[in-house]
């Protein structure tokens, strides 16, 4: 079933003109109801009167995290706070969080974005859905919520967390989708497998699975483990949340919903169009977001795209799996984590640049582990125990704190963490995604 | 007073040896070691002959260390002699947080070397030398 059909099917003429029409009401809306962009725009010479065309779109300015940060909290709404419905807020790179917010119009176009990605997966009216990603201010869970809401699926809210009774749940109720990280999947197999609970013979039947990178390889060992389908969902929280791209039966790309989310690949150095094909730069545009609408918004995650029709009928472009980042974000049991956060507390603690390094690794329970190695230099070193204890103690728990991850904070001697032409590589990711 | 040298080691082979293929080149001579052991890390504390050439030889490297003034008691070895010691200090509230001695064979004497808390440090002293012992100054420490 194809939730959408009339819009997802749509032929290219018909498409270009419905986000021709967007773009046209959107440039002048967001002129005249948000002074940062209007800023952004008149310096870049745009007269929001002269777009016509969705090709217009080309000569506008990017938008980037950096801009949120900046403005934060309200700078790049369009729409007044008294109507915005719901906020989001999740941990920024260096200390102002990232905030979005919905109206209720946006609401709503999350929950018609997210029914179509639920059926894009396969779900079909009647069916049960067990959403074990975050509720709260991850907008993984509530996105999920919206989405069944629309659709009229029976919805088993469980969040994250406690696999012993999500397991239960499954048994007792018999949800044939689920939604959680992919790692979270693997990692219930094996919670299952402890519990005398065979997972091949499991309800999930669809799995659509987020919020973090994962390959082919992890896909067959979900597959594999729990007898089901497993498609990858794409989002972001300022776009919307998950809900942007979805994959259908036949895994061969995400569906993006280009009608309300318009994408544009480019390469990040020229920051010119990329060849079709070709690895760039995932750009998105939010044709018809009310609260905080973005034009051209850098979402750093490295994909490429087609553009011809998928088996399934469906006409949206389709965008590989993320194939990396174009800074250094990584993403930790489905949380953004940026090196520049642990920076900001080392410095927090002692005054100066310290050198630290974060090793991330998904060992034999398939949950992301994080260690931060900080070097102990003169200036840390304490020649008692007690006092290296406290310091390491209270690295972990300010680090705690910024992430919402769990961290081991590991001490080591000073000049031991690798640099390359002195600089410190601040990341080693040890996991086979 | 006597000065020990603190040293930073993560707790991973060949992590010791660095430091003392260091402290060799220097010439310098160790008269007691202990390691104290916190899983990934250690803290390697030295009794050497020139601390200030050990301590400056092993900056230099970029280790992280310290110099800090200790107590270094001798104490004869017979029982109930390190009892007397730590009676004395528990008596005056005093807190060791670490401590480890080694015996000097042809003397038959015991040297107690003892880290209290930094200014309960001159104190220490006194009571120590009130209940009869003899506290070692670093020179007489460095030349046993």
């Amino acid at each position: 079933m194809i939730w959408k059909e009339d819009i997802e099917c749509m032929d290219s003429t018909g498409l270009k003109a419905l986000q021709s029409d967007y773009l046209k009401k959107l440039i002048p809306y967001i002129y005249h109801n948000c002074p940062v962009y209007r800023q952004k725009l008149d310096a870049a010479g745009v007269n929001p009167d002269r777009i016509k065309s969705i090709d217009d779109i080309k000569r506008l300015p990017f938008t980037t995290k950096e801009d949120m940060r900046d403005h934060y909290p309200y700078g790049l709404f369009s729409a007044p706070q008294d109507r915005i419905n719901e906020i989001h807020v999740s941990s920024g790179t260096t200390g102002n969080p990232t905030l979005v917010g919905y109206t209720k119009d946006d609401l709503k176009l999350w929950g018609d974005v997210m029914a179509r990605v639920l059926c894009c997966a396969g779900a079909e009216p009647g069916d049960t859905i067990q959403i074990a990603y975050g509720y709260g201010l991850f907008t993984g869970g509530l996105g999920f919520h919206y989405g069944a809401l629309e659709m009229g699926l029976r919805i088993i809210p469980t969040s994250a967390g406690q696999t012993a009774r999500q397991l239960k749940i499954m048994q007792d109720f018999q949800p044939r989708i689920l939604g959680c990280t992919p790692s979270y999947a693997l990692y219930m197999a094996e919670e299952a497998k402890e519990m005398g609970i065979d997972p091949t013979q499991g309800h999930w039947k669809i799995g659509v699975f987020g919020a973090e990178p994962w390959s082919e390889s992890m896909r067959r060992e979900i597959e594999a483990a729990w007898n089901m389908l497993a498609t990858d969902v794409y989002g972001l929280s300022e776009i919307i949340g998950p809900g942007v791209a979805q994959e259908c039966r036949h895994k061969d790309g995400l569906h993006v919903f280009s009608d309300v989310f318009f994408p544009e690949i480019i390469d990040p150095q020229t920051d010119e169009e990329a060849p079709e094909g070709q690895d760039g730069e995932l750009v998105i545009t939010t044709l018809t977001k009310q609260g905080i609408p973005l034009i051209r918004y850098r979402t750093r995650d490295i994909v490429s795209a087609r553009y011809e029709k998928c088996r399934c009928g469906r006409t949206s472009p389709r965008i590989s799996k993320i194939k990396g980042r174009t800074d250094d974000m990584i993403v930790v049991r489905g949380i953004n984590v940026f090196p520049s956060q642990i920076e900001h507390v080392l410095v927090g603690i002692e005054g100066t640049q310290p050198q630290y390094q974060i090793v991330v690794d998904r060992k034999a329970h398939h949950l992301d582990e994080v260690e931060v190695l900080v070097e102990v230099e003169q200036r840390f070193f304490s020649d008692e125990i007690r006092h290296l204890n406290d310091l390491r103690e209270r690295i972990r728990k300010e680090i705690q704190n910024v992430l919402s991850v769990g961290v081991k904070v590991t001490l080591v001697e000073p000049k031991t963490i690798e640099r390359s032409v002195g600089k410190a590589k601040r990341i080693v990711d040890k996991r086979t995604l | 007073m006597a000065k020990q040298l603190t040293i930073f080691v993560e707790n991973r082979a060949g992590r010791l040896k660095t430091i003392t293929d260091n402290l060799r080149k220097s010439n310098i001579d160790i008269r007691a070691f202990t390691i104290q052991d916190r899983g990934d890390y250690g803290l390697l504390k030295l009794i050497v002959d020139k601390p200030n050439d050990a301590y400056l030889a092993l900056a230099n490297l970029g280790c992280a260390c310290a110099l800090k003034d200790i107590l270094a008691i001798s104490v004869p070895d017979q029982p109930g002699n390190f009892h007397r010691l730590t009676s004395a200090l528990a008596e005056h509230n005093v807190n060791v947080i670490d401590a480890y001695g080694f015996v000097l064979q042809p003397h038959n004497t015991g040297v107690c070397c003892m880290e209290v808390d930094q200014p309960q440090l001159m104190k220490a002293q006194e009571i120590v030398a009130e209940a009869g012992f003899t506290v070692l100054q670093d020179e007489e420490l460095y030349s046993l």
